[in-house]
């Protein structure tokens, strides 16, 4: 039966295998992860979808470490406070990490449950890689032309 | 449905973290096994600042300005907060992989390195990525199983692998890594800052005290606790001002001390730094005003034991799962990887095998550690490969 909702893949489905997505280093050590389309995804879900959500993170990290007035303000002002702000204030990378929390779970609902898929948020897996599991299509294998919204990709 | 409530504690992510770091205040402090010469840095800084507080600072207040004392705490305070902000921060450990993802590396180790004849040596696991034009290795951590980021490195005495590795720093009872390292430069400075205060002060107070002492025909005997502390001034000054001139050098350059040691951007035949902005302020910058990156481990995340699931014998971070985490991974999952159709044929028999290759190779080659510039830490072992 074609999954409808992230309820049922979380309580019925059987995981067959999980696929990771690395880091691409060619910037430097930024959080950034390579775009290229794994084999394993080709009859699940469409290629642009996919690279629609690994850009969208990438945009969101990118932002997150960029080093730009707001970050030298949060520097400078923690600093002469001996860091003690910290304590009691929620850092601007922890903030964006928040909002990307969200957009994978809103990915998850809208399009990758749907397709039997499941995104992880890296920060699970210590920013190394998005892993994504890959449940048992019990039922038909054009799982993708049923039950998705194709109208959501551009949802943000 | 009954609800069976079992009275017992809640387990945290922390108390099954491998490595060798010890955990305080249910998780949120974090710090290296041996604490003593932390105990040490803390006792001389405070002993030496209450002796200054508790004998000079009155007559100078008196004698000279009332700011005098204040600027010293001010300072003095700075320095706790950066030295215990080091050293029970998180200095950016990277998680051990879990079974699924080193499964998934070691198949693509397989792929690439092709067919390994029977007692021939496989090839050295390294990956080479292109930054900034330049070709970096990427190194295989056999304790983490993980090929480690750049600028990453593994602490032996931590046995972690911590991202863009300075060193281990015993007098702060912690590594220094990513997250870390400015606390740790701005406290060899303020403390360099405020040896040379107290330092300066005391010869003030030595010379002010025998000025009156000569225009009153008053015999008087400097007091002991000044002399020990000029003594214990004397001998810092020369270590944390020469370590904080150190890193500040490694600073306008962009490299770590680890890399340092290794010589890994030195040298005509060696590859330039790619990290580097080849200027010094956007260096500087970079390491002191970058944005502060928050820690990956989840210490304090709890744990939730899956009853049906057996215990694995691999990493016990296995079993780790956040509380919001949807994916409740069923007794099949904890098996090898199952080949899909993609798996190339000389992978598919060694996926069995793959788990005990990865525990038998730690014993073939050793993962490299670091030293420590400060002296106090064990013998190096410096890697072969290299």
């Amino acid at each position: 039966m074609p999954f409808h909702n992230l309820q049922e893949l979380r309580h019925s489905a059987s995981l067959a295998t999980k696929v990771f997505i690395q880091r691409d280093y060619s910037d430097g050590t930024i959080c950034k992860f390579l775009t290229k389309f794994p084999a394993e995804l080709d009859s699940r879900i469409e290629r642009s979808l996919f690279e629609e959500t690994v850009k969208t993170l990438n945009c969101y990290y990118a932002e997150a470490e960029k080093i730009g007035s707001q970050s030298y303000l949060e520097g400078c002002l923690a600093c002469a406070t001996a860091y003690i702000i910290f304590l009691c204030m929620e850092t601007r990378y922890e903030k964006i990490l928040k909002k990307i929390s969200m957009y994978i779970q809103e990915q998850n609902e809208k399009i990758y449950a749907p397709r039997g898929l499941l995104l992880t948020d890296p920060i699970e897996r210590g920013m190394r890689v998005i892993e994504i599991s890959i449940f048992e299509d019990s039922g038909s294998t054009s799982s993708s032309s049923t039950g998705s919204s194709p109208s959501s990709a551009t949802a943000q | 449905m009954s609800a069976v409530m079992i009275t017992r504690k809640v387990t945290r992510k922390w108390e099954k973290l491998p490595g060798k770091n010890t955990f305080c205040c249910d998780g949120r402090v974090m710090m290296a096994r041996q604490k003593g010469v932390f105990y040490l840095t803390l006792f001389l800084i405070v002993g030496t600042c209450s002796l200054f507080f508790a004998f000079e600072c009155p007559y100078l207040a008196v004698h000279l300005s009332p700011a005098i004392p204040v600027f010293a705490v001010l300072l003095f305070v700075f320095v706790v907060a950066m030295l215990l902000r080091t050293s029970f921060s998180d200095p950016g450990v990277l998680p051990r992989a879990l079974p699924e993802e080193a499964n998934f590396i070691e198949m693509e180790i397989e792929a690439a390195n092709g067919n390994v004849m029977a007692g021939q040596r496989p090839p050295p696991r390294i990956k080479n990525v292109q930054i900034n034009n330049q070709i970096v290795k990427l190194k295989y951590c056999y304790t983490c199983k993980i090929f480690r980021p750049p600028r990453a490195s593994h602490c032996s005495i931590c046995d972690n692998c911590v991202d863009r590795f300075d060193h281990h720093c015993p007098w702060v009872g912690n590594c220094v890594g990513k997250r870390n390292y400015r606390y740790f430069y701005l406290f060899t400075l303020s403390l360099s800052l405020l040896t040379i205060y107290i330092f300066a002060f005391n010869i003030v107070h030595v010379v002010l005290r025998e000025y009156r002492n000569i225009f009153e025909h008053v015999v008087s005997l400097t007091p002991h606790c000044t002399v020990l502390e000029v003594l214990v001034c004397f001998f810092t000054l020369w270590s944390v001002v020469g370590l904080t001139g150190f890193h500040t050098y490694l600073i306008s350059l962009n490299q770590t001390t680890n890399e340092d040691i290794k010589g890994s951007w030195s040298g005509k035949n060696r590859v330039q730094n790619p990290y580097s902005h080849k200027n010094f302020i956007k260096n500087c910058c970079e390491v002191l005003c970058g944005p502060t990156y928050p820690s990956v481990l989840d210490r304090r995340g709890v744990m939730l034991e899956d009853s049906t699931r057996p215990t694995p014998s691999d990493a016990s971070a296995a079993s780790t799962y956040k509380s919001t985490n949807p994916v409740s991974q069923t007794t099949k999952s904890s098996a090898p990887l199952i080949p899909n159709e993609h798996t190339p044929e000389e992978a598919k028999p060694s996926i069995g095998a793959g788990t005990q290759k990865s525990t038998s190779s730690p014993k073939e080659e050793k993962p490299p550690s670091p030293t420590s510039p400060n002296a106090v830490a064990p013998a190096v072992i410096k890697e072969s490969a290299h």
